[in-house]
């Protein structure tokens, strides 16, 4: 793991962040535009190991709420960010010792370090999520029982909310939606601060590197002219699903997510098969013909074949010649109570989860 | 019909003339600096050889690289002004944010970002800063730019913060030409916003250069109906053209891609365009060029189209060879005063053209005029020559499989037999015209992107494939061969009765 990230590993970075994102939490190319601005600005990124945290240690959560396809639009902005965590400080009344990532996945790894570059604190390597979810509630805090709140929650218009209460994560998620999208279905977010201790015990840990790793990966094997789908496939222990070119797509926005379907026609070795993927936000099931190959919490990710680049549900289109893979879940997420956050059944699905990978846990 | 396809290249305009499926005859001339006389010539040449009048000519197709070059090189750019409708929303990240340094010395001019755009579901983002849109366009009246790009948040959505600031813009600025990126693209606003601005800086030479196609064809005695070739193999009126010249960016390597499909009779392959000014490197898959799947850039900028994937490089044969040292090839070209810069023409440049007739790669002008060239020197120079186009073919390579590789353009002299993970590398008849013959057998499309209400998903997308095959019959299309394209639908939540805003794109051949 770098103490210091370059250029080279912000773009990496963004690489395995976005195929993590498993198709949602939003392309981080802005994100990666702004970071880069900061560090040419002299606004080091320094990531820290969360096995050396103090157990008292003071660790803040931000990250970006909302549509991906409300910040193809809206973008991102630091210093919108970098104010839920002074607002959340003078709520709390103390100062933060590092910030954590919420969600690798996506652009919200990057909300953080967009946060402690401007903020001039350390990054924690680790996250609540091991890679993109659509909810607050199916996130290893949940799983652990944390405690869900406080929230401070801002906009770009300088509209401001604390969330000081909630009862559960369910209802921090209500709550909070419910005003994500008055907002404009985008709204950067502070979440509920942890302690060191509890960084340790119930986050998912070294997953920035992790999306480092991938994003290496993926560089190696473009220089190569190797196979990145492939390349990918074989570091990370995954499974190739299905080549082919997307038929159909089909969106609708609501209530703050992006849901749909995407309908892919096979080509070479799956010539003849189609696949279908449903997402919300990220994509959660795979069926190859009418069967089930994969479901939430394992990853499900949509590749370019030819550059191995992840292709989000807010951009997948009509002709693109894609390649899905599922890469094993962090196994925090696939215990039993892992499972009642994040498996099938949490996305409204009468399915049961279909473990790719073996047993875990 | 009898049609005619032109290929205007930095260097070269060639001409080619097809009856229904039979290249008839195919002529080149030097592309000239006011591009009319260099059409002038090719045609008078095309029809004189295949002794067919003017008047029967039916239809005219024009590609040229002329809008890309000028990006790629940053030449004969305009300065413009951006306007951004969008605060408070992404402040930290400006238009032209994600630009290379030089381009972006070559076209910034005043940058306004105005408060107003709109939200994901249709509302305003914050009310439409007028005060400030009739400010920002004082100071572009001022600054004496020639066109400004202008792009709203989510103005695919919703156009009316756009056509907003367009009209204050035309009131306080009137001589500005503005490009909306509403017109340009979909979601997505810093690629849509980037696209807009390079429309922008292309929109005054695209209006001369169209009317210089529009004088030569008068010229030459034809009075048929003129089209530009588009990016995706398509055509475009010349009116359409001007207004938006990065429609057709791509449309030299589309042609050419399509022309060498046609010329070698390969449905799989890769092909290399080498041209007066640059080599370009795509991928033919079931005989259409293969389309960049995510992120196109051109000249280093992030765009939205769908383009052939592309390696371009600086290398042809009016590029430079440094005369102390033959590792430097270009960047720069003579570009089309080849016929009088290069060496072998009696100019004192050196070039790559230069170099292959030293070597005795191909017979052009003067060969005594480079007798004298050191054999180590050309030797050397060649190499690097070869490595440059081999090094493109290989980063084109999408997997380890060899194909062969069909060498088109006027400079395919340049391109080596032996390249690394090719089968074979296959030259061809009128290889010099592969581009021209493309845009011959460019095809005609219809779009339809309107929102429908009251209807079913599948009901939209039916009707809306219906209206825009109607549309590409209407236009020309043989029925028979009319294949959807593209198909986008986005919902809009805040209107009622289901509406979904549907674009649908289909393309058929001409009718014969």
């Amino acid at each position: 793991m770098p103490n210091n990230l370059t250029v080279t590993d912000l773009e990496d970075l963004a690489t395995g962040a976005w195929i993590l994102g498993t198709g949602g939490g939003g392309d981080p190319y802005f994100s990666l535009l702004e970071a880069k601005l900061h560090l040419a600005a002299g606004k080091g990124v320094r990531v820290i190991d969360p096995l050396g945290l103090p157990d008292d240690a003071m660790i803040g959560c931000v990250g970006q709420m909302g549509a991906p396809l409300a910040m193809q639009e809206r973008m991102c902005d630091g210093p919108v960010i970098a104010r839920t965590v002074t607002m959340m400080e003078a709520h709390l009344g103390r100062r933060f010792d590092a910030l954590m990532l919420w969600e690798i996945g996506g652009n919200n790894g990057f909300q953080s370090i967009l946060a402690a570059q401007l903020l001039g604190l350390p990054v924690v390597d680790a996250d609540a999520m091991g890679r993109a979810f659509p909810q607050a509630d199916m996130t290893s805090f949940a799983i652990a029982d944390l405690s869900a709140a406080p929230w401070t929650m801002v906009d770009i218009r300088q509209n401001s909310l604390i969330f000081t209460e909630a009862v559960d994560w369910a209802w921090m998620e209500r709550m909070t939606r419910r005003m994500c999208v008055v907002l404009g279905s985008t709204a950067a977010t502070c979440k509920a601060p942890r302690t060191g201790a509890e960084v340790k015990r119930a986050s998912c840990l070294h997953t920035l590197s992790w999306a480092l790793r991938i994003g290496r990966t993926v560089r190696a094997a473009r220089a190569a002219h190797a196979d990145a789908v492939a390349a990918v496939v074989e570091s990370e222990g995954g499974v190739m699903l299905f080549t082919g070119k997307v038929g159909d797509v089909m969106r609708r926005a609501t209530e703050g997510w992006l849901r749909g379907t995407v309908q892919l026609e096979g080509l070479g070795g799956d010539a003849g098969h189609a696949m279908r993927i449903e997402f919300q936000n990220e994509w959660s099931v795979a069926w190859r013909d009418d069967e089930v190959v994969a479901t939430v919490p394992d990853l499900v990710i949509l590749l370019d074949t030819a550059s191995g680049e992840a292709i989000g549900t807010e951009t997948v289109r009509f002709g693109q010649r894609v390649s899905v893979i599922a890469l094993a879940a962090p196994p925090v997420l696939t215990t039993p109570k892992g499972l009642a956050h994040v498996g099938p059944r949490a996305f409204g699905y009468d399915l049961d989860f279909r473990p790719l990978f073996g047993e875990r846990a | 019909m009898i049609r005619v396809g032109i290929d205007v290249g930095g260097t070269n305009t060639d001409a080619v003339l097809l009856d229904g499926t039979a290249v008839l005859h195919a002529a080149k001339a030097g592309t000239t600096e006011d591009v009319t006389g260099g059409i002038l010539a090719a045609l008078a040449a095309v029809l004189q050889g295949a002794g067919v009048a003017a008047g029967r000519i039916g239809a005219v197709m024009i590609g040229t690289t002329h809008f890309t070059n000028a990006v790629v090189q940053r030449r004969g750019l305009a300065r413009i002004a951006a306007v951004r409708v969008g605060l408070p929303a992404a402040a930290t990240l400006p238009p032209f944010v994600d630009w290379p340094a030089d381009l972006r010395a070559a076209v910034e001019g005043p940058v306004a970002m105005i408060r107003g755009g709109h939200e994901v579901d249709g509302r305003a983002l914050v009310p439409f800063d007028e005060d400030a849109m009739r400010a920002a366009a004082r100071e572009i009246a001022a600054s004496g730019v020639a066109a400004a790009g202008i792009c709203a948040v989510f103005a695919p959505l919703n156009a009316a913060d756009e056509q907003r600031a367009a009209a204050i813009l035309a009131a306080e600025a009137p001589a500005v030409s503005a490009t909306l990126s509403h017109a340009l693209g979909r979601i997505g606003l810093l690629a849509r916003e980037n696209v807009a601005l390079l429309n922008a800086a292309l929109v005054p030479m695209a209006t001369r250069t169209v009317a210089a196609f529009h004088a030569a064809l008068a010229g030459a005695g034809i009075d048929a109906p003129l089209y530009i070739t588009q990016n995706d193999g398509t055509v475009a009126t010349a009116e359409e053209a001007a207004r938006y010249p990065v429609r057709s960016f791509a449309s030299g390597p589309t042609n050419s891609l399509r022309g060498a499909a046609f010329l070698s009779g390969l449905a799989d392959a890769m092909v290399v365009d080498v041209g007066g000014t640059t080599a370009d490197v795509g991928s033919l898959v079931a005989g259409f060029p293969r389309e960049a799947n995510n992120v196109v850039e051109v000249g280093g900028v992030r765009t939205l189209f769908r383009m052939p994937d592309l390696v371009s490089i600086a290398l042809g044969g009016g590029t430079l060879v440094d005369k102390a040292d033959p590792a430097l090839v270009g960047p720069v070209s003579v570009g089309f005063r080849l016929k009088e810069r290069a060496l072998v023409f009696g100019g004192a440049d050196l070039t790559c053209t230069d170099i292959a007739v030293a070597a005795g790669l191909v017979a052009l002008g003067d060969p005594a005029r480079v007798a004298g060239l050191d054999g180590g020197f050309v030797r050397a120079a060649l190499a690097r020559i070869h490595a440059l186009a081999a090094d493109a073919v290989d980063r084109m390579r999408a997997d380890a499989t060899p194909r062969p590789l069909v060498a088109v353009g006027g400079a395919a002299f340049l391109v080596p037999d032996g390249i690394a993970g090719i089968s074979q590398v296959v030259r061809v008849a009128h290889q010099g015209v592969a581009n021209a013959l493309g845009a011959a057998i460019a095809q005609v499309s219809g779009e339809v992107d309107q929102v429908f209400q009251g209807l079913s998903r599948e009901q939209a997308l039916e009707e809306a494939r219906r209206v825009a095959t109607d549309r590409a019959v209407r236009a020309g299309a043989d029925p028979a061969t009319v294949a959807l394209v593209d198909q986008e639908d986005i919902p809009i939540a805040y209107l009622p009765g289901n509406s979904l805003r549907v674009r649908a794109r289909v393309v058929g051949d001409v009718r014969g």
